[in-house]
């Protein structure tokens, strides 16, 4: 593990590799903020951007671009009360009220200080916990896997779209179906191409990503007649305030940091679960923990319940690393996009990436520190001048989100199709996010289709057609009684509980 | 009677998993495949009818949580011009060449979004675009296919 770590280190800490999580953190916290513009957006705006880089560059660069958007997200919650991302939406319970009190700096640097503090501790976690978990999922079988992956899609539809599971659930399949276009991989057998050959290699996953969130969003925000843009051109410099923190604050902040930590770490490995689950809970819990008189602080600008969601959402991020990188398994719909990148690369993550390929496995640990470090050096003193992007008129902000878009696909086919595509999927995305229905469970389900389809392949084969084999294994059946208590947890939330 | 926009969704992606359903069962398989236990159809064939059960079940169970949107504060007619603008650049992004028709698109997308400061309009259409194609195309070695800037003589 050592020697591991040193071939991380070494890797992420090239003057190549730094200068890219640097880039990923200034440019996450940028599209970060930017209301709508989640790490999934900033991620997928990325790809096109590492066709170039090494595997471990280009990943690295997407994981400071990971938290960079997490980080510009509370950004906004902060100032404008409009999260970029929704793990941010707790941190506006009382990160925005601090701004209204005149004390937006102290809220900014609070955000900051829980990030690094929630990301350095998962960091130590993911160290820690990411090789002895890989061993353990060596033991995993094709019909665990394939249990795995239903598990993962019934826990994002379960948790993205709250009260809404069977919307989730229909664009789990939808995703599925998408991802079923092309060429079979075992026969060759085309598949839902009705004779165009664009269609035989399948739908990529970039013009489904770009389609579904980037442009979806930037028709969204034109569609929508609300502009919270334009609310942050109010916001003067003189309102920020200063960004030291006194004694008690940061007594307080020491206090909730690690709780809330362990917390988001552990809520972000599970598949599903994510960042925005670790930020709500970690506020629940807060809460409980205090004192009367810091309880009735909460919602109207106390500390204890800015740092606790901050804390978690990030640790969580680290955390939805794991079953990527371990079982290739993505926790959320972010690291789902990060698991298409890696594809893209060649590169299969799962129980043998740190053994085929230890200098990613460790130097993506690794630049997920420096990311961490970066943030709060580079982030902090500019605090002044990143929320000034807030202020970047929509005129401008939707037709550059559209072009980024559009050229993504174009770099990576050079035809007309695709292109037409992506706007009709993204034409319909729009619809369908208008009435509730969740394009992170789609993704999730587009990228872990193939992987799907193999692992039901091999179980059914190796149980000669029976479904037996969802319950043959202890360890199978143990995921399956997990999915059948999510599903019945979701039937009695939505019909017989008032 | 008053029907939801979302069981309406519901209804056609009930109609789309019927057509995907029959789709998948008219793939060919190879004749040795075609009793296996697992096939180039059977996935599909599994995801069409999760399609019309899911699909079914919201239709025809009560909405818990009914989505509220107005459909009178929608900004419609910016938004279909921003659809065709994009199949338009799309039509003309082989033909013209990427920095023109990347640039009139931005130029007229910012225009329609009502944008009227001509000097902004101008610095982030064609030299923000002709910056982007340096860094793709001179830094990043990323080819861009470029008619017109081939027929000007700046592209090699």
């Amino acid at each position: 593990m050592i020697e591991g770590i040193l071939i991380g280190l070494e890797t992420a800490f090239s003057l190549k590799n730094l200068m890219m999580v640097m880039i990923g953190c200034f440019a996450g916290t940028i599209i970060g903020m930017l209301p709508g513009l989640g790490p999934m957006t900033a991620i997928a705006l990325m790809i096109p951007i590492t066709y170039g880089f090494e595997p471990s560059t280009g990943l690295i660069l997407m994981a400071g671009v990971y938290y960079g958007a997490v980080f510009g997200g509370s950004t906004s919650s902060i100032l404008i009360n409009a999260p970029g991302i929704p793990g941010t939406v707790a941190t506006s319970f009382d990160g925005y009220p601090m701004a209204q009190q005149g004390k937006a700096g102290k809220a900014l640097a609070i955000a900051a200080y829980s990030s690094f503090a929630g990301g350095t501790i998962a960091a130590i976690f993911l160290l820690i916990a990411a090789p002895s978990l890989s061993k353990v999922s060596l033991a995993f079988r094709s019909p665990d896997y394939f249990g795995l992956m239903i598990l993962g899609l019934t826990a994002v539809s379960a948790f993205s779209a709250k009260g809404h599971f069977l919307k989730a659930m229909m664009m789990v399949v939808l995703g599925l179906m998408l991802a079923s276009v092309g060429q079979d991989t075992l026969s060759d057998i085309p598949r839902f191409t009705f004779q165009n050959m664009n269609l035989s290699d399948g739908i990529s996953f970039v013009l489904v990503v770009m389609a579904t969130f980037a442009m979806s969003e930037a028709l969204t925000i034109i569609f929508k007649a609300n502009d919270p843009t334009r609310v942050a051109k109010q916001i003067s410099l003189s309102q920020l305030g200063s960004i030291k923190l006194d004694k008690d604050e940061t007594n307080k902040m020491l206090m909730t940091i690690p709780r809330s930590s362990v917390l988001g770490f552990i809520i972000g490995v599970l598949p599903g679960a994510g960042s925005t689950i670790a930020s709500f809970l970690a506020y629940g819990v807060e809460r409980n923990f205090v004192n009367d008189d810091e309880k009735q602080k909460f919602g109207k600008g106390s500390v204890n319940g800015l740092a606790a969601p901050e804390t978690a959402n990030n640790a969580a991020c680290s955390g939805s690393f794991v079953p990527l990188l371990t079982l290739g398994i993505p926790g959320s719909g972010t690291t789902a996009v990060m698991l298409g990148a890696l594809l893209g690369f060649g590169i299969q993550p799962g129980p043998r990436l740190y053994q085929t390929n230890p200098e990613i496995f460790w130097s993506v640990i690794m630049s997920m520190y420096i990311g961490m470090v970066i943030l709060l050096i580079l982030n902090l003193p500019l605090i002044p001048y990143i929320a000034r992007v807030l202020a970047t008129p929509r005129t401008f902000l939707i037709p550059l989100i559209l072009f980024f878009s559009v050229t993504g696909i174009y770099l990576m086919s050079f035809n007309n199709f695709d292109i037409y595509l992506m706007i009709g999927i993204a034409v319909v995305a729009t619809i369908l996010r208008l009435y509730d229905f969740p394009m992170p469970p789609l993704i999730l389900a587009f990228v872990l289709g193939g992987l799907m389809e193999e692992n039901l392949r091999r179980s059914l084969l190796i149980s000669d057609g029976s479904w037996s084999f969802l319950w043959d294994r202890p360890l199978t059946l143990i995921i399956m009684l997990i999915i059948i208590s999510i599903i019945s947890w979701q039937c009695y939330k939505s019909f017989f509980r008032k | 009677m008053k029907i939801s926009p979302s069981k309406i969704i519901s209804l056609l992606f009930f109609i789309f998993s019927g057509f995907y359903l029959y789709t998948a069962h008219q793939i060919q398989v190879f004749t040795f495949d075609e009793n296996a236990a697992f096939n180039a159809k059977t996935f599909p064939i599994y995801l069409g009818y999760a399609g019309l059960i899911f699909s079914a079940l919201y239709i025809i169970l009560p909405e818990t949580k009914p989505s509220n949107v107005d459909l009178k504060v929608l900004d419609y007619k910016k938004t279909i011009i921003l659809v065709i603008l994009m199949i338009l650049y799309g039509l003309t992004i082989l033909r013209v060449g990427y920095f023109l028709s990347t640039s009139i698109f931005l130029v007229f997308s910012y225009i329609v979004l009502g944008e009227r400061k001509w000097i902004w309009i101008f610095t982030l259409s064609f030299p923000f675009v002709a910056l982007f194609m340096y860094l793709l195309h001179g830094l990043l070695n990323i080819y861009l296919r470029d008619p017109f800037l081939q027929f000007i003589g700046i592209m090699g």
